[in-house]
């Protein structure tokens, strides 16, 4: 679990964006008086304290206008934050110069957006090879490139078109394709896969997954898909009126839910998904003789076992087999069945 | 809600009460509150004239626009040289006009497809073989050079606008008063500066068209949406990058749009500048007019409106075009099919030229007329209808204009501006209430009070005549949507006509005097109020009409209580429009004989008299900026009162 080198790549402090005619002065009075009337004011996001590490994919979740997107535009400094500070690789972007900024943009960040955001006069294959025009690449480095990216969302032979004759799918495919041909150090993707079909949403997926792991890529992934988020992250923060409310690995959200807020969001899912073994292992006083099960199954995969298996508490063991700790059959099997609590 | 509302219809009331009893105790009024008195006057024009002086003289602006219009007329002299073959700089002149014919036709093709051909194509063969060649390449060759200035000074001005919220917020009135001010205000400045001619045909035309231009630009590039720009910044684009590869190419159509307001508008002032000299189909039709040679102007007339028709479609299109992919070919050929087949023909016709000389050059004596037959059937419809304008125009004249016109000349100027309070007030409460007076106290301060209350009265009676011929057409023709798209189509293209072209058929049945100004503005004010009266009953939300008709409404009463109160704000922009053309077409048939503030102006004009033409145009200005904010007051509350 979790990424081997623990280097914090994103570090946000308190970070606030307010959107109205006063933000800097209504953050202020908020500070003072929090009982502060907002009439006219939007607290996108609110005091949000966050650290992601090198090679991490930390999906954001919450309803729509819990401020989601804001946050990511804070991060990549597409929007000004009212208060707070985000350091990216322990330099504050506030304080870069409008050069530092774009240089910063050009070498580590690429983005996919909500609404895709294509340029509409341009054809395919010149949005994608947009950013690398930008680079100052030379024309056909850049559409090799290009098409290569192309290839790779499924779009080939649609390198002619224009955005409005695609479809929206389609068009979303154009705009990974676009953040995929630069290869950036730091990802954010507004809901990426949203209007694609489940099929190529799961190679999709799959193609993140692998280029995450081969490049040690920072991935920041906004979904409103639980089942998209429990098999891409790392870490998930579940965000609610611009605050997040709890910022965790699956399971310790879906296990210890911080908030009533959480525990109700994360209600309906199928716990036995989520919930690994090594997340139930509990100190062993004396370690039960049989076989150990692996930490990271999850109480799914071992459902066949659990059923089979008559101890009360069944080992636990890491990768290298050693035993970490001992799962209480009962509780593993209340996951499993949904218990009464 | 209701109190102030109350409270303001209160004093509009006693403002009204003010008006009357001024007006009615004319008799016992002092003369200084029936006319502005000498000492109120201010002498604006001679303010203006120093201003000038100063300009011209102490400042060195006259280099500078000499300068300017050195290129100007380089590049006029460039184009007349292609094509007309002027004896100028490239002499390679003129090309024959079945290449152009040829060209018109591609891009018309290229841009939509047959039908625009024929029409782009058709144009140019119908001028060639009627003999107006020459006229008509000369009123092109201003386009050609004054339209891209225009577009480029619009551009920069635009982004620079776009830049700065606070040079928007200083450009805005001017750009305000500016699209008020009549023609003719323009072009006195220009005589002042460089002289009559097609220099400075082109120069006004240029300076005319440059408004439009700034307010599309700015328009498009605040209607790029947030993502577009962001995915920019994340391809790491700097601000130049970002404008020119992200904000100018997405507001494209925008900025298109602009190009084809600037072209319209050239037209328009390349057909008028004819009255400070500048050659072409304008002066063509301005001597024709003046002559009454009803068949040749009538000619010449069909000539304009192709030009303009052809102009508008030629550039809509364009505007219009949504990016299309080809279908990838490797093959050369194929790919610029259009380019080559353009290319041919240009040689072919280029060949053929120089054998027939026909196609290059249709000589005066062989082209065709219809001159000879449309004045012969004009004659007999004449005969035919004589009587029934004659009885029209003594009708007219006697009963309506001349007791009208009286009537606005007998009020006192203070029962005028009481009157403009009250209805200030009525519409916009004290602050519109102020705007009016400020607006109108200011023709009272300038010393054209009586011209300007004929100019008033004669854009009133025409809006007036305007709406009862308007409205009802409106809403007939909304009834049906197929009939509505046809009379939209018909006013659309209607309004790209230049406005001088209304005169001809009012001069051939009216002849020259009140009534056929009163006849060109009708119909040039009536166009606005058709096209918005059908826009904004065809655009009733359905739901809200089923809603009406489930309750048990007649049809009228659908009409009067659902349908026509829901399209008011529509229609009222149509009002607007229809007084600011009437204000125009008013002062541009001063030339046939009114005797309000547009003569004044053509005095003005002849005696190069800055201030007392910009005087005169800022009164005309003037009108159209209080119309235009009461209207505008009016239909925003309209619009609020309805939840949109
Ligand atoms: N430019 C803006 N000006 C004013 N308010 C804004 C702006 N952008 C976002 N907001 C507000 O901030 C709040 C958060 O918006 P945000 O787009 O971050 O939500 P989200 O979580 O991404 O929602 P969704 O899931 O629908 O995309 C919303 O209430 C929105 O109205
Ligand atoms: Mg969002």
């Amino acid at each position: 679990m979790g990424p081997n080198v623990t280097e914090t790549v994103i570090s946000c402090r308190s970070v606030s964006k307010i959107f109205g005619p006063d933000p800097v002065g209504h953050l202020a009075r908020l500070k003072a008086d929090p009982q502060t009337s907002s009439v006219g004011y939007v607290q996108a996001v609110r005091d949000v304290d966050l650290d992601i590490q090198r090679g991490e994919m930390l999906v954001v979740m919450g309803l729509s206008g819990s401020g989601k997107s804001t946050l990511v535009r804070c991060l990549s400094r597409l929007i000004e934050i009212t208060g707070g500070s985000v350091t990216i690789e322990g330099q504050d972007i506030a304080s870069l110069s409008e050069t530092a900024l774009i240089d910063l943009r050009r070498r580590k960040m690429g983005m996919v957006f909500q609404s895709f955001g294509l340029l509409p006069h341009r054809t395919v294959l010149d949005n994608v090879a947009f950013p690398l025009e930008m680079r100052g690449q030379d024309r056909s480095t850049r559409y090799a490139r290009a098409r290569e990216m192309l290839d790779l969302v499924g779009l080939k032979g649609r390198e002619g078109y224009f955005p409005r004759e695609l479809s929206g799918g389609q068009q979303q495919r154009v705009g990974i394709a676009r953040s995929l041909a630069i290869e950036p150090d730091i990802w954010f993707l507004d809901e990426p896969f949203s209007a694609l079909d489940p099929l190529i949403r799961r190679e999709m997926q799959d193609e993140f997954l692998r280029l995450k792991g081969l490049l040690n890529k920072t991935i920041i992934f906004i979904t409103h898909d639980f089942d998209e988020a429990l098999r891409l992250a790392d870490r998930i923060a579940i965000m609610k009126d611009g605050r997040i409310e709890q910022c965790d690995t699956p399971d310790q959200i879906v296990l210890h839910p911080a908030t009533e807020y959480v525990a109700k969001f994360t209600a309906e899912i199928d716990r036995a998904r989520v919930v690994r073994a090594g997340s139930l292992a509990r100190p062993l006083a004396a370690v039960p003789e049989g076989d150990a099960t692996a930490a990271t199954l999850t109480i799914r995969d071992l459902a066949r076992h659990l059923v089979a298996d008559r101890r009360a508490v069944i080992p636990v063991a890491d990768a290298e087999g050693k035993i970490i700790g001992g799962m209480d059959r009962q509780e593993a099997l209340d996951v499993l069945l949904g218990d009464a609590k | 809600m209701t109190r102030p509302a109350a409270r303001s219809s209160g004093m509009a009331g006693l403002l009204l009460a003010l008006a009357l009893f001024l007006a009615f105790g004319k008799l016992l009024l002092p003369e200084g509150l029936i006319r502005p008195p000498e000492w109120l006057v201010q002498p604006f024009a001679d303010w203006i004239n120093a201003a000038f002086y100063f300009l011209q003289n102490d400042l060195g602006l006259m280099a500078l626009t000499r300068a300017f219009s050195d290129v100007v007329e380089w590049l006029l002299d460039v184009t007349a040289n292609l094509l007309y073959g002027k004896s100028r700089w490239p002499d390679i002149g003129p090309i024959p006009w079945i290449v152009v014919a040829a060209t018109a036709f591609m891009a018309g093709y290229a841009l939509k497809g047959w039908r625009l051909a024929a029409l782009s194509g058709g144009t140019f063969v119908w001028i060639a073989l009627m003999g107006q060649w020459k006229w008509a390449m000369e009123t092109l060759s201003v386009i050609v050079v004054a339209a891209p200035f225009s577009v480029f000074l619009g551009l920069v001005m635009g982004v620079l606008a776009w830049r700065s919220p606070r040079f928007e917020r200083i450009l805005n009135p001017i750009l305000n008063i500016a699209q008020s001010l009549p023609h003719f205000a323009y072009m006195i400045p220009v005589v002042v500066f460089i002289g009559v001619g097609p220099k400075a045909g082109a120069i006004v035309t240029i300076i005319f068209s440059v408004p439009p231009m700034i307010r599309m630009t700015l328009l498009g590039l605040k209607r790029v949406p947030e993502e577009v720009i962001e995915a920019g910044k994340m391809a790491g684009s700097t601000r130049w990058q970002l404008l020119s590869r992200v904000r100018i190419p997405t507001a494209r159509p925008e900025i298109l749009i602009g190009v084809n307001q600037v072209i319209m508008q050239c037209l328009a002032m390349v057909v008028l500048a004819s009255f400070i000299g500048m050659p072409g189909l304008g002066q063509k039709l301005l001597q024709l007019l003046q002559a009454l040679k009803i068949g040749l102007s009538v000619e010449i007339g069909v000539t304009i409106v192709l030009l303009a028709v052809t102009l508008d479609r030629l550039s809509k299109a364009w505007a219009l075009r949504l990016p299309e992919h080809d279908e990838p070919s490797a093959r050369w050929l194929h790919r610029n099919r259009l380019l080559v087949i353009w290319l041919s023909l240009c040689i072919a016709g280029l060949v053929l030229a120089q054998f027939v000389p026909y196609l290059h050059e249709v000589e005066r004596k062989q082209a065709l007329s219809v001159a000879g037959p449309i004045d012969a059937a004009m004659d007999q419809v004449i005969r035919v209808i004589a009587p029934v304008t004659a009885w029209l125009r003594w009708f007219l004249i006697t009963w309506v204009l001349i007791p009208m016109r009286d009537a606005y000349l007998w009020l006192p100027f203070t029962a005028v501006l009481a009157l403009l309070a009250a209805v200030g007030w009525a519409i916009g409460g004290l602050r519109s209430a102020l705007i009016c007076l400020g607006y109108f106290g200011l023709i009272a301060l300038s010393g054209w009070w009586d011209r300007a209350m004929i100019t008033v009265y004669m854009v009133n009676i025409s809006v007036l005549i305007a709406a009862l011929i308007g409205l009802p057409l409106g809403i007939w023709a909304a009834r049906n949507p197929p009939r509505a798209a046809r009379i939209l189509l018909i006013c659309d293209t209607a309004q790209t006509f230049p406005s001088f072209i209304y005169l001809i058929p009012v001069i051939m049945l009216f002849g020259v005097n009140d009534v056929a100004v009163v006849a060109a503005v009708v119909v040039f004010a009536a166009v606005p109020i058709v096209r918005y009266t059908i826009e904004g009953l065809s655009n009733v939300p359905p739901e809200l009409i089923e809603a009406a008709e489930m309750s048990g409404a007649t049809r009228r009463q659908t009409l009067w209580h659902v349908r026509l109160p829901m399209a008011l704000p529509t229609m009222l922009v149509g009002a607007n429009q229809s007084v600011m053309f009437s204000l125009f077409m008013v002062i541009i048939a001063a030339f046939i004989g009114t005797q309000d503030l547009g003569q004044e102006m053509q005095r003005a004009l002849s005696s190069t008299d800055v201030g007392k033409g910009l005087v005169l145009g800022f009164a005309v200005a003037v009108m159209g900026l209080m119309t235009d904010h009461l209207i505008t007051r009016w239909s925003e509350d309209r619009k609020r009162a309805l939840g949109f």
